[in-house]
């Protein structure tokens, strides 16, 4: 269970965080949504302390990540797993290298137990075969496969994905979405995604937190969103005319 | 300008905290020696040969005088070569070619999350990064500043002899004539210093970019010409303190 509590941050007077709380519960995939620019990827990267917030805490099964020593906060690097936007693959590695990095770095694993680990999770997520290939010669939906093979490597017990589905077509985001619900299911992970993709929200969300300018307006879950009465939140979640229609034929 | 100082001695602080094992380092040391000085080699030798030829008919066009002897022409090559040339040209030459090779590469990576995915595996990125850039830094300039200096006089030889300006006795006579092996030394160390300057400026310089591809052009600008500066004003201070 991750718990966040309290998160502000700002830049350059620009409030982009305020008082955000809330809690992510192991097993189950959340969903932090909003527009473009509420601060979604920022308490993303609060959370993973690539940003550090001037007030706040993020509680890993109770651990505080800001205060902890710091051999407590390797141990919960460690447990973290994060699919980055555009992938984040390392340019000069193949994939194999790639999704074995954190091994290579993080473990003492005898050279065929990486290699056999790595092979899983290229089989896991649908890329056998494809080890050898640089980044620069897979599409952009198998670099997110590979981020997620990266992700999964070591065995996380927190799972993190920013934005999943930024620039893949349609059927590819629901594979993708699939993908990382199953991970979640199958290893009873705590699987924290930013998104605004509806698509996503409707049928992967069993938490959903909604942002707006930086607060925390609204949370619930995918049963629940359609019938909010958050104006800025039908805002959102209603300029998908489908979803307007859908709605509709609820009421 | 006190901040940005401020700013690279921290970042250089960073480099040597939160180390890695040594195999981590050691492997990606000999990477970065390939990137950094085998495939130098090649502008290093073309830029030294060319520059010793020019010192070498330049000297001689200007050496008018009967009352100086031809062997100074080889003397002169000599010195300029060991003093200057070999070393802050090369640095200079390099600043640019090495300089933007790791300005690029690190701002890239900024850009495109890879170091925040090395940082939250738990990994010193900057010491992951650069700390072996700079290691390859200042074990492979000064390498490159010998053979910089050996070919430049070679240089210096070739267009003396063939164009008929200084004959082989004289040259060689020439860059024999009272040789101070320690100037080789100031070149080692000129070279050493200016490798450890251009592979930090850059890499911090990429190291902190933000944005996107224009920002990562603009570091790689930003650490060739910084660099540039730091070499020169570092020839100025050493050439002070060895000579």
């Amino acid at each position: 269970m991750i718990e966040i509590k309290h998160i502000s941050k700002s830049f350059n007077d620009r409030q982009v965080l305020d008082n955000v709380s809330g809690v992510f519960k192991k097993g189950q995939t959340s969903l932090v949504i909003g527009a473009s620019g509420t601060g979604k990827s920022v308490l993303l990267k609060c959370m993973l302390d690539l940003v550090r917030p001037e007030q706040g805490a993020t509680l890993y099964d109770g651990r505080d990540f800001y205060i902890g020593e710091e051999e407590e906060k390797k141990t919960i690097r460690r447990e973290m797993g994060v699919l980055f936007q555009g992938g984040a693959l390392f340019d000069s590695q193949t994939v194999h290298q790639n999704i074995q990095f954190p091994l290579d770095m993080l473990t003492e694993m005898p050279e065929a137990e990486k290699k056999d680990r790595v092979e899983f999770c290229l089989q896991r997520v649908g890329l056998e075969g494809t080890g050898s290939r640089m980044p620069s010669e897979i599409s952009g939906g198998m670099k997110k496969r590979v981020g997620i093979a990266r992700a999964i490597v070591m065995n996380p017990k927190y799972l993190f994905c920013d934005e999943p589905n930024s620039g893949l077509d349609p059927l590819t985001s629901i594979k993708i979405d699939e993908l990382i619900k199953e991970i979640t299911e199958e290893y009873g992970t705590t699987t924290v995604i930013i998104t605004h993709d509806m698509n996503s929200v409707l049928s992967i969300g069993d938490y959903i937190m909604f942002l707006y300018k930086g607060k925390k307006l609204w949370e619930g879950t995918s049963q629940t969103i359609l019938d909010t009465t958050v104006p800025e939140l039908e805002e959102f979640v209603f300029s998908n005319k489908a979803l307007m229609k859908m709605r509709a034929e609820k009421r | 300008m006190f901040s940005i100082v401020g700013r690279y001695l921290i970042f250089l602080g960073k480099l040597f905290t939160r180390r890695e094992t040594f195999r981590v380092y050691w492997n990606r040391f000999l990477d970065e020696c390939l990137n950094i000085g085998i495939s130098s080699i090649f502008i290093v030798a073309i830029v030294a040969v060319f520059i010793g030829a020019v010192t070498c008919v330049q000297t001689r066009a200007n050496l008018v005088s009967p009352l100086i002897p031809v062997y100074i022409v080889s003397n002169i090559v000599r010195d300029m070569t060991l003093l200057e040339l070999s070393s802050t040209f090369m640095c200079v030459v390099l600043a640019g070619k090495v300089g933007s090779n790791i300005a690029g590469e690190l701002g890239t990576m900024k850009i495109t999350e890879q170091i925040d995915a090395l940082e939250v595996m738990g990994i010193n990125s900057a010491s992951y990064l650069v700390l072996p850039k700079l290691l390859a830094s200042v074990f492979t300039f000064p390498m490159l500043a010998i053979l910089s200096g050996f070919l430049g006089i070679m240089g210096g030889y070739l267009a003396g002899t063939l164009t008929g300006i200084i004959t082989p006795e004289d040259y060689i006579y020439g860059i024999r004539y009272s040789f101070i092996p320690f100037n080789v030394f100031i070149a080692i160390i000129k070279a050493f210093v200016f490798g450890f300057l251009i592979s930090t400026i850059s890499a911090f310089k990429g190291y902190y970019t933000s944005g996107g591809a224009l920002e990562v052009g603009q570091a790689s600008t930003a650490a060739v010409t910084n660099s540039c500066i730091a070499v020169l004003i570092a020839d100025y201070l050493l050439a002070e303190l060895l000579t």
